[in-house]
């Protein structure tokens, strides 16, 4: 019941909006739509708390505390980025950037954006999760082109083609699956569940599971961003309305990383030495010491934004490569940190770029005089992505640096450098544009700036004190697969 | 499971080595509409290997697929880009990276290295079709090469269409079809891409006047 909710809302809502997405009041709609995803998935992780997981559907669905905890999360992050889209949306349209077809494009493909991550995380069957995951993409792609200038069009081709070439690799890999598990299962539609497969992972021939990883790491690799596979990221999120990158680097990154972690439970149960584990290990290293040279050759500030976010990816993966309850915890704990914070940066700094005109970095100055609440948005925001403590992103990076230095001792030094790399980066970029001399004008429509300090709130209370039922959850996904 | 003669094995390794060749031709083909009419006949030929694996193993799920592969392979998606192509009035001869002959070596490297990834596979196949892996794999790689060397929009995304053509037939030869509700799904998507596609080449062409990729290389680190 819950479940039909949870997928049934959006879905309702991408109809709902294809129709009316352009009237006065469809941003509210919008946003209403989002709260009640936001109500069923609230409804559907107290039902996994009070009964542990089950499968629905003709067991095409199920909930297990792993997505449970990521669909929440998604959905409370898609309520707040619609409650941010409102005035953006509106501002956009008075700057003549948007007209209503486009407008009413914009939340249809909005909503259904929302049920393919959400169908993505619950789906049962490996097959059914690469189609949603696919569909994400589609849905995504006219969105990151809606203002049809040539610079978009063009982020919007990359993201299309590379996209879909990864995920023709995934599909490859979904095969390769589908052939181990067929001498096992038997053919027919039980032999691509999850939990099937996960029931007789230890069974499934080795040899075709490693190659099968190869083919699916690469695939949604491609979508979570890793290096050498991230060229359509920081385009994507430059180019398209800045409410579609704090959904794209909030959640739809995290939902890659899931596919990837989900693949790599059940290989790892067939494979005896940890050959899943040290290929993540390395993009993710990878990523994370390539997008930090990146940063500060930056002009963008999006594009700036859209690099940390292939670093953040890359130190999950990473954490989710080495393995084990304490370096899963921090992953997990990761995943939901970023998400909160990178999409709280991104509501400052599109509120920003729409009072300086511009999302140059050399022309936005003086947030902190113009327009306070930006201003501090963006510095508090800026400090927790960077991982100052009190803030949770410090709590999880230095969990997985210690669980690095413990196992994986060569790879610590990487980490570092690499993070204080992306220190002195960001922070000499973002110090001015806080503190500079100002040129802002003022904005149409008031800024929403509820979500930054609500998510930056949550982000605070994760780093000094974390609730049981919490830790709670956290352990049992890390127990799930780690 | 395995009661199909060997009549069946020989005809779809037949339609194998038609599947490969049609992939070498595409890739050596310069026009537009050719292209079109070779990557129908590639679908064609998909559809054939489907139906001879479903009439000898009696999955009735592989029928569907057969003839999901017709329509949307052979018919639907060879029309709409025939259609587009009218529209946009863009009837050019294909321009390539690199020039066909270092194109075909590279091509057929390629195959080898397919072959030589999938013969382990292969022998632990229990499908009567369990050869074909190595030229599915391989002409999903080909496909992939044609995506990279061509500078317009129409080829690259017939060059993706031909990669999901390899691995229906991967999906098919090696492990009698995936099940059915993931193949709708993803016909669904390749459907719902290819229109997309369309929408694209509008927009593209109003801003560059062209549909020459080449003009999309301004969004590069510097």
């Amino acid at each position: 019941m819950e479940l039909a909710l949870v997928l049934g809302v959006p879905l309702l809502g991408a109809l709902l909006m294809a129709g009316f997405g352009h009237r006065a009041w469809a941003p509210e709609a919008n946003a209403m739509m989002s709260l009640a995803t936001l109500a069923a998935a609230a409804l559907l992780t107290c039902r996994v708390i009070a009964d542990g997981p089950f499968t629905a559907f003709n067991e095409q669905v199920f909930v297990d505390p792993f997505n449970v905890f990521l669909a929440a999360l998604t959905a409370f992050v898609a309520f707040t980025t619609a409650l941010f889209s409102r005035p953006y949306m509106r501002t956009e349209e008075h700057h003549k950037r948007v007209n209503s077809a486009r407008l009413r494009l914009y939340h249809s493909m909005y909503q259904l954006f929302t049920f393919t991550m959400l169908l993505t995380l619950l789906s049962n069957n490996v097959g059914l999760l690469w189609v949603a995951m696919e569909a994400a993409t589609l849905s995504t792609v006219l969105l990151v082109s809606l203002y049809r200038t040539p610079a978009s069009l063009e982020a919007a081709w990359k993201y299309f083609i590379l996209c879909s070439v990864g995920i023709a690799q995934a599909l490859f890999g979904t095969i390769l699956l589908y052939f181990a598990a067929e001498k096992v299962l038997g053919p027919g539609g039980n032999a691509l569940l999850w939990t099937h497969l996960h029931a007789v992972r230890g069974e499934l021939e080795p040899t075709v599971l490693s190659l099968a990883f190869v083919f699916l790491l690469v695939g949604y690799g491609t979508k979570v961003g890793l290096v050498p596979l991230h060229n359509w990221l920081p385009d994507a999120h430059a180019e398209g309305p800045t409410p579609i990158s704090a959904v794209l680097s909030g959640l739809l990154l995290n939902v890659a990383l899931y596919a990837v972690v989900r693949s790599k439970v059940l290989v790892d149960g067939a494979l005896e030495r940890n050959f899943s584990g040290s290929l993540m290990m390395g993009f993710g290293l990878l990523s994370v010491v390539v997008a930090v040279f990146f940063l500060s050759r930056q002009r963008d500030i999006k594009r700036m934004f859209a690099y940390s976010s292939v670093e953040h990816m890359g130190i999950m993966t990473f954490a989710f490569g080495m393995g084990g309850p304490v370096a899963a915890f921090a992953g997990l704990l990761h995943m939901t940190v970023h998400s909160l914070t990178k999409s709280a940066i991104f509501f400052a700094v599109g509120h920003a770029s729409q009072a300086c005109g511009t999302q140059d970095m050399g022309s936005i100055r003086g947030l902190i005089q113009t327009s306070p609440t930006i201003g501090w948005g963006l510095a508090l925001g800026t400090v927790a992505i960077l991982g100052m403590p009190p803030f949770g992103v410090f709590t999880s990076e230095f969990m997985v640096l210690t669980t690095a230095m413990r196992e994986q001792a060569w790879a610590t030094p990487f980490l570092l450098v690499a993070l204080g790399v992306a220190f002195a980066a960001i922070f000499g970029k973002v110090q001015p544009m806080v503190f500079g001399e100002p040129g802002v004008q003022r904005l149409t429509h008031g800024p929403a700036l509820i979500p930054v300090f609500v998510h930056l709130a949550i982000v605070l209370l994760l780093g000094l004190y974390m609730p049981p039922y919490l830790v709670d959850w956290y352990r049992q996904a890390a127990a799930f697969i780690g | 499971m395995n009661t199909a003669g060997p009549l069946s094995s020989q005809l779809v390794n037949l339609l194998a080595a038609l599947l490969l060749l049609l992939a070498f031709s595409m890739l050596a083909q310069r026009r537009v509409l050719s292209l079109i009419r070779l990557f129908s006949w590639q679908g064609a030929a998909l559809a054939a290997s489907t139906l001879i694996v479903a009439y000898f193993t009696g999955q009735a799920q592989l029928y569907f697929s057969a003839a999901l592969t017709l329509v949307l392979k052979v018919i639907l998606i060879p029309w709409l880009l025939h259609r587009l192509i009218d529209r946009l009035d863009v009837r050019w001869d294909v321009e390539t990276l690199i020039n066909i002959p270092t194109t075909m070596l590279v091509g057929i490297g390629l195959c080898i290295f397919a072959f030589a990834l999938a013969t382990p596979i292969s022998e632990m196949a229990s499908t009567v079709t369990r050869s074909t892996l190595g030229i599915a794999l391989a002409s999903v790689l080909l496909s992939f090469l044609m995506m990279i060397v061509r500078r317009k929009a129409v080829p690259q995304v017939i060059g993706f269409l031909a990669m999901e053509n390899g691995l229906f037939f991967a999906a098919t030869s090696a492990t009698y079809g995936m099940p059915l509700v993931v193949e709708l799904g993803i016909a669904l998507d390749v459907l719902v891409g290819t229109f997309i596609f369309g929408i694209f080449f509008f927009h593209i062409r109003e801003q560059f006047d062209s549909l020459d990729i080449r003009h999309m290389e301004n969004l590069r680190e510097d």
